[in-house]
């Protein structure tokens, strides 16, 4: 049996349907992202799993053992919060010990496992600070060693980076992986930020209305996104509405233009159908360079620079999508208002529930 | 402090500019306001302080302050000083349960609000028309009394009850000290995060070790502030006292109340005494409050 | 979580009992002015009893000029030391909460002793009299008047708002009574019901300087001899208080709406 098995767990608020039927096991050592926009039950998910809420339906097992009904304080489970919620009153020393404190640990163990966790998170010079003296991602750093310091069964972390400037978030957010990896601890991690879960899960529990919309590894995630709606919320994406002249084949036409797709899912339309196709921006590149499957002729209206990634905008017929490519400062760029034919392989062109 | 110090130096470059009169031309915006305080805060406590030293003739003498330590005036200051700290801290233990009762998520909002407003007229509600309440409610012939004679058989006077007693002043002085409380401390227990407790919780905190390590260290400047308001609250408390017990019980109040009536000590100069003693237990009370708040607040301060 | 519950609801229900018993048996009691059945006697005879009427209109009266004094004197001394004198701030703080310390019966027996003679013969007349009393309630009250009109001013920013006013061109009238006030009226507001629940009610100071004039004494007064008719006008005095907090409520709320956030 997996380490820990949400089984069928579904919680209601009065009318509101939270959480329904979230079917998840997850293996120790992983780390596990649940992905989803706000209001998407991710944080409900955690919560029952924390022991905050009880869940409507559905049973919760941690080491083979139903945790489902055990009061939060027993489960030895640690959390970190969006808001830090250090105590405002202690220290950081006497943040991180206060677990071990309310379990009477003795003095000398508390003041051994202190240390160590405060090497662990490069605050040994804050040891005697109080919370409101340290910055955010300090305070974040305390809060981590707080919940490790009880030595948890699992670390569940709820959007712990979201109220962090974006560079701290960046080195954060590596360390938070290496400290994983470090000590093979099974960590759940809630966030609403595609980019933040692709770069630190072993697994991605993508997330709507509830609902579990995929689960898969980043690569899977990014590259085989299994709905829309995935599609659309990890990573950018260019969808349009084209329609289907030969299934077997995958030929479509959008906007006038012949196109060439892989999609196995293609075989079961019928021909004259209209359906939904996507290609990441990555994928599509200048006809210049290499020459793949499709070939468009497109109009550039539009240069945006984002740094390592030039993303230009392209107009086909009524259709805008966008091409992202990478920079550097040898790279011939089109002028606005040019022609330009691009190009795409017919694997990068996905055909979308 | 800095944000406030660089307001007041940019206040003065918006007006017209007058340096070497800046200084003075402060103190004249706040003068009416300082002569008001002089005529009738500062004049009338001074007045009462001379006179405490002083001697029917002017003379300056220590012997009313000493004449302070007889038995009836000893123990009117402690009535007052003891049913002021057991309603402020009654009304304040209670207080803050209510309190906290009242803010819990699965109280029904109606019900809060309409206690909490009810909290504002009772904590106004002092004086004359609140001891005539109790008069009706747990006097002799009060609907509580008769009740529970004829009904249940218990005759609270004859168990030792009297309204007109320290402990039924206590009871009536709580109707507005108990709903203060309710008023006063209900921020500070909406400032105690619900992170702040479920983190405890995590961490394997029992409800109790919560409210030790963490809900009373934060909520302590407030509960000390909140209390020396009720502590003053009812050691000036003379209405009440008097319009329920009629004068009866020896309360400094009191006391006061029939020296300045007439000069029922025969020395005016000793009134004056009684009513510096009042002042000087309050800044006591005061003082005390300082020193446990900056203790209490010390992680803040940092 | 039940046992949390259950203590809550514990408290909730034992606050209800305290609070309202004795308001039931004063109206319970305010009933049965005739022997034989439940009437509205007491109401009748307190509503011809014209000496409360009296007492009450000048208590109104009292409460009102003591709004006006302490509004008088307090918003510009506020306003200024917002603006000119940060510094003098905490003397400022420090003065209009020093009568928390300082018990109304020692402030009015003070205030007897200084202008009961010369040099200040306040009370040899009627109307130096009812100056002193509201001089009194102006000190008794200065504490909330002060917090209401700081609190006030620290929220809208005076400092601020006058910069922009100079700079749209307005005089220091207009800048006072067009700007800063009506933005600090709920302020304000809340400040003077506030202080006229507590004038009204009031009974030390009162009963020292003006006596039966004044509507808390009379109270006592119809207490001592009447006990119908005084169950009715605690009833009454109740409600009263009751109005004019749900008025203090009332203003708040708008505030919030009016003021947005900070």
């Amino acid at each position: 049996m997996a380490f820990l098995v949400l089984e069928h767990v579904s919680k209601r608020f009065g009318n509101l349907i939270a959480v329904e039927d979230f079917h998840l096991a997850v293996e120790k050592g992983e780390f596990i992202s649940l992905l989803g926009p706000s209001g998407c039950g991710k944080t409900t998910v955690l919560r029952m799993i924390a022991g905050f809420e009880l869940p409507t339906t559905g049973r919760i097992i941690l080491e083979g053992e139903d945790i489902t009904r055990v009061p939060p304080n027993r489960r030895n489970i640690g959390m970190v919060f969006q808001s830090y919620a250090l105590f405002p009153n202690m220290t950081v020393a006497q943040n991180i010990a206060f677990g071990m404190r309310v379990r009477r640990e003795p003095e000398h163990r508390i003041r051994e496992r202190v240390d160590e966790l405060l090497a662990l998170v490069h605050l040994e010079d804050k040891r005697n600070s109080y919370p409101h003296q340290l910055s955010g991602g300090q305070q974040q750093r305390v809060a981590l060693a707080r919940a490790l310091a009880i030595r948890p069964r699992l670390l569940l972390l709820d959007e712990p980076l979201s109220a962090l400037d974006a560079k701290i978030r960046v080195t954060l957010r590596s360390e938070i992986r290496a400290i994983q990896r470090q000590l093979g601890i099974t960590v759940i991690y809630v966030t609403h930020d595609q980019e933040e879960a692709l770069s630190i899960s072993d697994r991605i529990v993508v997330m709507r209305a509830g609902k579990i919309e995929q689960v898969g590894t980043p690569f899977q995630i990014y590259n085989f996104p299994q709905t829309s709606f995935v599609a659309s919320f990890v990573g950018m994406l260019n969808t349009a509405e084209a329609e289907v002249l030969d299934p077997q084949q995958g030929l479509l036409q959008l906007d006038g233009a012949h196109l060439l797709s892989a999609d196995p899912g293609l075989r079961r339309r019928k021909p004259g159908e209209r359906v939904r196709l996507s290609i990441r921006p990555e994928r599509i590149s200048l006809a210049g360079e290499q020459l793949k499957d499709n070939l468009l002729q497109a109009r550039v209206e539009d240069i945006t620079f984002l740094g390592a990634v030039v993303r230009i905008q392209l107009r086909l017929g009524n259709t805008l999508f966008y091409m992202d490519t990478f920079n550097n400062p040898h790279l011939a760029l089109p002028t606005i208002g040019s022609t330009v034919q691009v190009t795409c392989s017919k694997e990068a062109v996905m055909v979308l529930e | 402090m800095l944000s406030e110090r660089r307001s007041a130096a940019s206040g003065a470059l918006r007006l017209k500019p007058l340096p070497s009169f800046i200084g003075l031309l402060d103190w004249a915006g706040v003068i009416p306001f300082l002569l008001f305080i002089l005529l009738f805060l500062i004049l009338p406590s001074l007045y009462l302080f001379v006179g405490s030293f002083q001697d029917s003739s002017g003379r300056f003498t220590l012997e009313n302050i000493r004449a302070l330590f007889t038995p009836t005036i000893m123990s009117a200051y402690w009535v007052s000083i003891r049913i002021s700290l057991l309603t402020a801290l009654l009304g304040g233990v209670f207080g803050f349960f209510l309190a906290y009762a009242l803010l819990s998520e699965e109280t029904p909002t109606w019900l809060r609000s309409a206690l909490l407003t009810f909290c504002g007229v009772a904590s106004n509600f002092a004086g004359v028309p609140l001891a005539q309440a109790f008069i009706f409610t747990f006097g002799r012939m009060g609907l509580v009394t008769v009740l529970l004679r004829e009904a249940v058989g218990l005759d609270l006077y004859e168990m030792g009850f009297n309204l007109y007693s320290f402990w039924g002043l206590s009871i009536t002085y709580l109707y507005f000290q108990l709903p203060l409380m309710v008023l006063v401390i209900t921020p500070a227990i909406e400032g105690l995060r619900r992170e702040w407790r479920e983190a405890a919780e995590n961490l394997g905190a029992s409800p109790l070790q919560y409210w030790w390590y963490i809900g009373i260290p934060i909520l302590m400047p407030s509960l000390l502030g909140a209390m020396i308001l009720l502590f003053g609250n009812a050691f000036g408390a003379y209405a009440t006292a008097i319009s329920l017990t009629g004068g009866l019980i020896n309360l400094i109040t009191i006391l006061i109340g029939n020296q300045i009536r007439g000069d029922v000590l025969h020395n005016p100069n000793l009134g004056y005494a009684l009513a510096l003693g009042m002042v000087v237990v309050m800044a006591v009370m005061m003082s005390l409050y300082y020193l446990l708040r900056r203790h209490s607040e010390r992680w803040l301060r940092q | 979580m039940r046992k949390a519950t259950l203590w809550n609801w514990f408290w909730i229900l034992l606050g209800l009992l305290y609070f309202f018993l004795p308001l039931l048996a004063t109206f319970h009691f305010s009933l049965r002015a005739r022997k034989e059945a439940l009437s509205l006697l007491a109401y009748q005879q307190m509503i011809e009893d014209t000496r409360i009427w009296q007492a009450l209109l000048y208590s109104i009266q009292i409460g009102l000029l003591t709004i006006g004094l302490g509004l008088l004197l307090m918003v510009p001394t506020v306003y200024w030391v917002h603006l000119r004198a940060r510094y003098l701030r905490p003397m400022i703080e420090f003065f209009s909460l020093l009568p928390f310390v300082i018990p109304a019966i020692v402030l009015v027996f003070g205030l007897i002793r200084i202008y009961s003679g010369d040099p200040f013969p306040l009370t040899n007349t009627y109307a130096g009299t009812d100056f002193l009393l509201i001089a009194g309630y102006v000190v008794l009250t200065l504490p909330y008047l002060y917090r209401a009109i700081d609190a006030g001013m620290t929220a809208i920013d005076v400092a601020t708002l006058t910069e922009a006013a100079q700079s749209l061109g307005a005089g220091w009238g207009t800048i006072l009574f067009r700007v800063i006030v009506p933005n600090l009226r709920s302020a304000m507001l809340g400040a003077a019901f506030l202080i006229l629940a507590i004038v009204l009610g009031e009974f030390t100071i009162a009963s020292f300087i003006v006596g039966l004039r004044a509507f808390g004494p009379v109270i006592w007064q119809v207490g001592q001899n009447r006990a119908y008719e005084a169950s009715a006008l605690v009833i009454f005095s109740f409600l009263l208080t009751w109005i004019l907090m749900a008025l203090i409520n009332f203003v708040a709320r708008r505030a919030v709406v009016t003021s947005g956030p900070r």
